[in-house]
């Protein structure tokens, strides 16, 4: 029986398991409460979550304030007799009306806010923002640059074999950049199924859904890199697709987009250069570690029953054609989405070299090997 | 009462069939109740394993048990079973004992369709977890199964899942066109619809919103075969389709199920705490009311799921405004207790301890959903832990604490035994404890910015991570010693007497513990 236990015990038998959690080691403010963020909107959002999170306490303060009054006064041992009153109508018109000011109260700078955030979304930069199962793709609209942007965190962290670094999972290769003080609009979609961009510190997150475009924007004061993650269920990865946005002065962002151009441009040429066997295989492992494990794992098998293995398919082993039209066109209906757009002619002709090398298919097959030029032939328009 | 004495002395009719025949053929709602209960008990169980591979790979991060592919598909069938499987039939098991008993029935008005809605239940369950072994794995979209993630990309088991969800549905428009049928047309003489228990009344509410939704999600998931197997493009941005309808129709069907999964449990609430409280339920009309309004937003706020979709701004205000509404009645409901409790004489057995932790962390889970409510904080909240400790919150202490309360409640009653009332306390102690200490530093985790769904997360999630895992496993363990108690209850134990608790109230009580086969076969007069 429960009365064997004093009444301090009881207490203590609630509360114990929770005095360390107050410890102030483990319970820093950021690790427990929304971050304020960088931005005008993300503080306003900020300050409302406070307002209301202090309105829910002082509340909760009350209303159990009575009912815990009421489990210690009006207990069998202290009221052996129980009152018989059952109805107040003035009371239940009280306590309806009262709540419902409050929440008036609450909607006005709740609706407040909101209208901010839907006011003005013309940008000076514009981004769009492509979803893809698991990575995320940016197009800078005005100055024609587009990149992909991948989990940099290596799987050996991942699967606990090397030590995790400081930004184990919110570090990418290849960040989004925007210049101080511009407003930027994200023009935000998806390519296969939905995903949703979220960047805590700007306090922005659209969901990027496949035939849709939404938008939001923000203008951000203080240069830095800014880490955000998706946070729509998209399939086995959906972990493992961060978001990154470092945040530059104005010269720095016109070099890096005088870099980027150069860049592309560098590509191009290299498409026009004769190519190695080994060269073509060693690069195409670095584009399969990047774009393909994922499904195809690393030891070409896939997995039973979702993704083809790529190791002994006869397709990759015979059908060079094949090969090449299903990297550049996607299949239907499955997660093999078409890469014309993510890689560039040399990485597309590494990696359909690599797959047709590695795992023994080198053996297996006729072993012919694609070289940029053939991409390039496949692109042109067909007579 | 004479009348309930003279049901007594026709009960020498026919006692229950033995063998496994008694249970596949059965009609009688004590029996249908005991296997709903049973199945949901089963249920409970599985989906608590799977919640436990969650946390048990949500103990540090970096992937260590199980597979990203794996992982989806337990959190898939966690969801859908606890929802489907535990919280739902659980409900259906107690009214299919209690509403007839507590309207002064004989059983449940269409008894052969009980029967068949509880015996397609089993199938659906063993079809949607056969695919567990099927190729390409069980369902891994999440229980909210979006489009195209659970057409397109789905996968093969997916046809399976929809049949499944088919077979559930079809099972509960049964039940509550049973419940609905039976409350209305075999109350006992006297009893207005205004006398009836709250348990009743709630479960009333419940079997409407039940026959509302149901066909909704059948549509859903009938789009999505048409979808998969027949070229339709409804959910298909590349037919022209459009995969935002989809939600749309899902949280059409899944705001008012999120209700339909607590409104039962403020019946069973009420009864409670006006029983040990001593002291008549305060503000039952208002009661009343208030289900009544709760029942009737929940059709109007479904969007709240979707503020990060991009949504028109006159949509986010509206469905904004009128999620705030719901506060209004769900917070009389909490007045209305707390006031019957305010000047009672109460005493605390394991049914009232029950019951006052759901007020209490029921209502914690209310004021998260307010919060939740607040379409520029939702930006940030939306598809993190918090939404999970959220819903965690109302339907862990608040929707399942209910139905224990209520077991503990009325088996004394089922059984003609009492239950341990030192280990039932135990179980409450044990379950409040663990409960807490699994979800309430998800609201942390979720606010710093961790999202749902993740296998695996960055470092300044890991302490509390560890922590809420800790909890779980504690919570997961104390549910044996309740499988314990109730085994325990069913051998033996006291005697109960026909009133069981000293201040009961309702014509449950007016039978003796354990009631006979067939009761009130002539009708109780109410006054």
């Amino acid at each position: 029986m429960l009365n064997r236990i004093s009444r301090s015990n009881k207490f203590s038998l609630i509360f114990t398991p929770f005095l360390f959690l107050t410890q102030p080691t483990l319970a820093a403010w950021y690790d427990i409460n929304m971050t304020k963020g960088v931005t005008t909107v993300s503080n306003e959002v900020f300050d409302l979550h406070m307002l209301i999170f202090w309105v829910c306490v002082v509340i909760g303060i009350v209303v159990f304030g009575v009912m815990f009054y009421s489990m210690f006064a009006h207990s069998k041992k202290r009221n052996p007799n129980s009152a018989t009153f059952h109805e107040n109508t003035k009371l239940e018109i009280v306590w309806t009306i009262v709540p419902f000011l409050i929440l008036v109260l609450m909607a006005i700078p709740a609706s407040n806010t909101l209208m901010n955030i839907y006011k003005d979304v013309e940008g000076d930069i514009n981004i769009q923002v492509v979803g893809y199962q698991w990575k995320w793709q940016y197009k800078y609209l005005e100055d024609d640059i587009d990149f992909f942007s991948n989990l940099k965190t290596d799987w050996d962290e991942i699967y606990n074999k090397t030590p995790k670094g400081e930004f184990y999972l919110q570090e990418v290769d290849e960040p989004v950049v925007i210049p101080v003080g511009k407003k930027v609009r994200f023009l935000i979609t998806a390519n296969d199924v939905i995903h949703s961009w979220w960047m805590p510190d700007f306090a922005i997150k659209q969901d990027a859904i496949p035939g849709f475009i939404n938008t939001a924007w923000t203008v951000v004061d203080k240069p830095g890199t800014y880490r955000g993650k998706c946070t729509e269920l998209c399939g086995k990865n959906h972990a493992f697709m961060p978001v990154v946005v470092r945040v530059v002065s104005d010269e720095d962002y016109k070099e890096w987009v005088s870099n980027k151009k150069a860049e592309a441009y560098r590509m191009a040429e290299l498409t026009e250069k004769n190519w190695t066997v080994e060269e073509l295989e060693t690069r195409g492992e670095g584009v399969y570690q990047k774009n393909c494990i994922a499904c195809h794992q690393t030891n070409g098998q896939g997995i039973p029953g979702i993704f083809p293995p790529l190791a002994g398919s006869d397709m990759v082993l015979n059908n060079k054609a094949k090969n090449i039209e299903i990297l550049m066109e996607g299949v239907q209906g499955t997660a093999m989405q078409s890469f014309a757009n993510q890689l560039s002619e040399v990485d597309m002709a590494a990696v359909i070299t690599y797959t047709r090398l590695a795992w023994g298919n080198a053996d297996d097959g006729n072993g012919e090997i694609v070289v940029p030029k053939d991409i390039v032939e496949y692109k042109k328009p067909k007579a | 009462m004479s009348a309930v004495i003279e049901s007594h002395e026709q009960d020498h009719h026919h006692g229950p069939p033995k063998g496994i025949t008694r249970w596949l053929f059965t009609t009688n709602h004590k029996d249908i109740g005991t296997l709903y209960l049973w199945l949901s008990f089963a249920m409970f169980l599985i989906g608590g394993a799977m919640a436990l591979v969650i946390r048990a790979e949500l103990f540090a991060p970096g992937m260590q048990i199980v597979e990203p592919e794996f992982y989806n598909q337990m959190l898939t069938l966690h969801g859908l079973i606890m929802v489907f499987g535990a919280v739902m039939p659980a409900f259906v098991g107690l009214a299919n004992w209690q509403v007839p008993m507590q309207v002064g029935a004989p059983d449940m008005a269409l008894p052969r369709m009980n029967n068949l809605s509880f015996w397609i239940l089993p199938f659906a369950f063993i079809v949607l977890l056969s695919s567990l072994f099927m190729e390409g794995g069980a369902p891994n979209f999440g229980w909210t199964f979006y489009a195209p993630l659970s057409t397109t990309y789905a996968p093969p088991s997916v046809t399976f899942f929809i049949f499944s969800i088919h077979i559930m549905g079809a099972s509960s428009i049964m039940g509550s066109i049973n419940v609905i049928v039976t409350i209305m047309n075999m109350r006992a003489p006297g009893m207005t619809l205004m006398k009836m228990p709250l348990f009743v009344w709630s479960w009333l509410i419940t079997a409407y919103l039940l026959i509302a939704v149901m066909p909704v999600l059948a549509g859903a998931v009938t789009m999505m075969l048409m979808d998969i197997h027949f070229g339709t493009s409804f959910f298909n941005a590349a037919g022209g389709g459009d995969p935002v309808l989809f939600q749309h129709i899902f949280w059409f069907f899944g705001h008012p199920e999120v209700y339909i999964m607590i409104l039962p449990a403020f019946g069973i609430t009420s009864h409670i705490i006006e029983t040990f409280s001593r002291k008549q339920l305060f503000g039952y009309t208002s009661m009343v009311w208030a289900m009544t309004s709760i029942a009737i937003l929940s059709f109007v706020v479904w969007a709240h799921h979707m503020f990060t979709v991009g949504m028109p701004l006159a949509a986010e205000l509206f469905f904004m405004w009128a999620t705030m509404l719901i506060a209004v009645p769900t917070g009389v409901k909490v007045f209305n207790w707390i006031t019957t409790m305010f000047k009672g004489s109460i005493s605390y057995e394991t049914p009232m301890l029950f019951a006052i932790a759901f007020v209490v962390l029921f209502t914690i889970g209310g004021f998260s959903g307010l919060m939740l409510a607040i379409t520029p904080a939702d930006f940030q909240y939306h598809d993190t832990y918090f939404v999970v400790a959220h819903f965690h919150y109302v339907l862990v202490p608040g929707s399942i604490f209910a139905i224990m309360a209520g077991v503990y409640f009325w088996i004394p009653k089922w059984t003609g035994n009492m239950y341990d009332e030192r280990l039932g306390r135990l179980h409450f102690w044990l379950s409040f404890i663990s409960v807490n200490i699994t979800f309430f530093p998800q609201h942390w985790v979720g606010l710093a910015g961790m999202p749902r769904r993740y296998p695996d997360y960055a470092l300044q999630f890991a302490d509390w991570n560890m922590v809420s895992t800790v909890g779980a496993f504690m919570f997961g363990a104390s549910q044996i010693l309740f499988l314990f108690i109730v085994l325990k209850t069913l051998m033996g134990g006291k005697k109960a007497t026909a009133e069981v608790w000293e201040s009961s109230r309702g014509l449950e009580w007016t039978l003796e513990s354990p009631p006979p086969y067939h009761t009130f076969t002539t009708p109780p007069k109410v006054n």
